[in-house]
């Protein structure tokens, strides 16, 4: 079977699994987990083309997430339609984003890694100090989902599949995006940004560029998640919120597509496991963030494949050796 | 007048603070090239630590240092075992430093409970000093007194030892500092645990003012991140005129627009990334 073939037909049982789901997977707690997976998998995504591809570490992407969640909940609050109060939201992220990027695109590495965890700790003052705007600590409550082409969205089932096609949508953005000549040249500025500016192009734009499709995704995952739970608090922005986002990035392993999905599934797993039992949600992130930096810094995707790969190397080889000892024998 | 007069003092107080704070922030960020995330973690764990030797009946100030002392075995500890491992990982080092945050953050959370804690001004500094007819508290001037100290001594081992020497070189170029001869490596340990030492002094000297409460160190560390921007990175000078003008913003912006209070301190950062990005006292790097 060829690698092709059979990456097709993967992709084409997990579509299969994903739609299914809501059949064999029993009660609507689950199907709500694998909601939760999903639209955090589009954050992750998201924060992906930045860490991943541009290699430019934010620790502020909570901030985009929650402004999205926040202009949508207050709009609606308001009174206003569901449909102005997304487009709005999706409005004002990607201006959100557009001076995240200006302010933190004056440096790369440590410095943009600084910056934009200051601007993500901006949102969250905003989310939790401007009591008059925001409701500070308590919140901002959304009653009723929207309900698309007259499709409800109340169940969990219903929200499952509305996840699901945005999911979707974010994947085959993602996938277009690594392939095409964009994609290649903002690589380009993460390995080698001097070439790339002697060769031409503009390193600058095409980072702004990046921060920009990045933002859009994670406004897009900040509404899913703000009309999941049907309140936003500042809780959404906090600087946990980005390194949560952050750790489904390395943890599957950056660069990747499948990457960040896995590492979205792990995370919100965890979470709801952990949470189940104990309250030390908090502990666990760290150990998790430790161990992971300490022992598999290329991340689970690509250090499983690496481990993998040894393995069958050093039993292939074992194997051989083996069989060249026994021949002199024989 | 008077008013303002009584701000100006509580603003130099927070910005004291702010520099105890931040000096050992940027020290770390010139040295090793990285923003040590678990700064306020040392803040916040500081201060409990100081809170728990003062319920063990110890004097203020030796519950401080003793505090400073034992947080900075600990940021030696963590230096040399943690974040060595991944020496010229920098990415790597950050995000360790954000990890062990967390878990600090958490075991906080264990021991002393979710419930704020604020411990009495130390006696003989709990009144109120009168100066031309205007009260000011007395701790908070102690406070800025013991700030000034800290800075002259800061400065007076950086300019004027040879070991000052030594980190300064190590600031400049460490792998040029390490063909001379100097053990960078130990700079960093004694670096960290300076900055270590002097972030939970500052915890502990700040918790009669601020009071202590879980996501204490997401708030600190912040602060600490923007004083850096705002002066330069691995300038003492820098960093202690970043703590003043973010000590008034604080102190006004809480007096004058209250919900706003926590936003505006970061314009300051915001201005200068737009129009100085090194900082107002940082050197360019090439």
């Amino acid at each position: 079977m060829n690698p092709i073939a059979l990456r097709r037909g993967a992709i084409g049982v997990a579509l299969l699994l994903l739609i299914t789901l809501p059949m064999w997977i029993g009660s609507a707690y689950y199907v709500n987990i694998a909601s939760q997976i999903l639209l955090f998998a589009v954050l992750a995504l998201a924060l992906n083309v930045l860490v991943g591809y541009g290699g430019l570490v934010s620790l502020g992407h909570a901030g985009l997430f929650a402004i999205a969640g926040y202009t949508a909940a207050l709009l609606l609050e308001a009174g206003h339609g569901h449909l102005v109060a997304d487009l709005a939201a999706i409005v004002v992220t990607l201006l959100a984003a557009a001076v995240f990027g200006v302010l933190s695109l004056r440096t790369t590495g440590i410095g943009f890694l600084m910056i934009t965890l200051a601007l993500g700790q901006i949102v969250w003052g905003v989310a939790y100090r401007w009591q008059s705007l925001t409701h500070g600590d308590n919140g901002v409550n959304v009653s009723g989902r929207p309900a698309p082409f007259g499709i409800s969205l109340s169940t969990a089932t219903s929200f499952y599949f509305a996840t699901l096609v945005v999911f979707l949508a974010a994947v085959a953005a993602m996938a277009l995006f690594v392939r095409s000549p964009f994609g290649a040249s903002l690589r380009g500025t993460r390995d080698q940004a001097r070439r790339m500016n002697a060769l031409g192009y503009n390193v600058w734009l095409i980072r702004f560029v990046a921060f920009l499709f990045s933002g859009f995704w994670s406004g897009v995952a900040g509404l899913l998640y703000m009309y999941y739970t049907q309140f936003v608090s500042p809780q959404v922005a906090a600087l946990q919120a980005s390194a949560e986002a952050l750790l489904m990035v390395i943890s599957g392993g950056s660069a990747t597509l499948l990457g960040p999905i896995v590492g979205a599934a792990i995370v919100v797993v965890m979470k709801n496991v952990v949470s189940a039992y104990i309250e030390r949600w908090n502990m666990v992130l760290g150990i998790i963030f430790v161990l992971i930096i300490t022992f598999m810094p290329e991340g689970l995707v690509p250090g499983s494949v690496r481990l993998a790969r040894l393995g069958w190397r050093n039993l292939r080889r074992r194997s051989g050796a083996a069989a060249r000892l026994e021949e002199p024998a024989s | 007048m008077g008013l303002w007069l009584t701000l100006a003092v509580n603003s130099i107080a927070i910005g004291g603070l702010l520099f105890l704070l931040s000096a050992g922030f940027s020290l770390i960020f010139g040295l090793m090239r990285i923003p040590n995330l678990m700064h306020g973690s040392f803040f916040m764990l500081g201060a409990y630590l100081g809170v728990a030797f003062l319920g063990k009946g110890l004097g203020f100030w030796l519950a401080a240092l003793l505090s400073a002392a034992t947080m900075g075995a600990l940021g030696a500890l963590i230096e040399r075992f943690l974040l060595r491992r991944l020496a010229g990982q920098e990415l790597a080092q950050v995000l360790l430093t954000l990890g062990l945050s967390f878990i600090i953050a958490d075991i906080c959370l264990m021991v002393w409970t979710g419930d704020p804690v604020q411990p009495a001004t130390p006696p003989h500094l709990a009144g109120a000093l009168r100066v031309a007819g205007l009260f000011f508290p007395l701790y908070r001037v102690a406070v800025i007194v013991v700030a000034v100290v800290v800075a002259v001594a800061l400065w007076l081992l950086i300019d004027w030892t040879r070991l000052g020497a030594m980190i300064r070189a190590g600031v400049d170029d460490a792998p040029i500092a390490r063909v001379v001869g100097i053990k960078v490596s130990q700079l960093f340990t004694l670096i960290f645990a300076l900055g270590a030492g002097l972030a939970a002094f500052a915890g502990v000297i700040g918790a009669p003012v601020l009071s202590i409460y879980p996501g204490l160190d997401a708030e600190m560390l912040p602060l600490a991140l923007i004083v850096v921007i705002l002066g330069g990175t691995g300038s003492l000078v820098g960093t202690l005129v970043g703590s003043f003008v973010i000590g008034f913003l604080y102190n006004f912006g809480q007096a004058k627009a209250p919900d706003l209070a926590y936003v505006i301190l970061f314009l300051p950062m915001v201005l200068v990334l737009v129009l100085r990005p090194q900082g107002l006292f940082g050197k360019v790097v090439p």
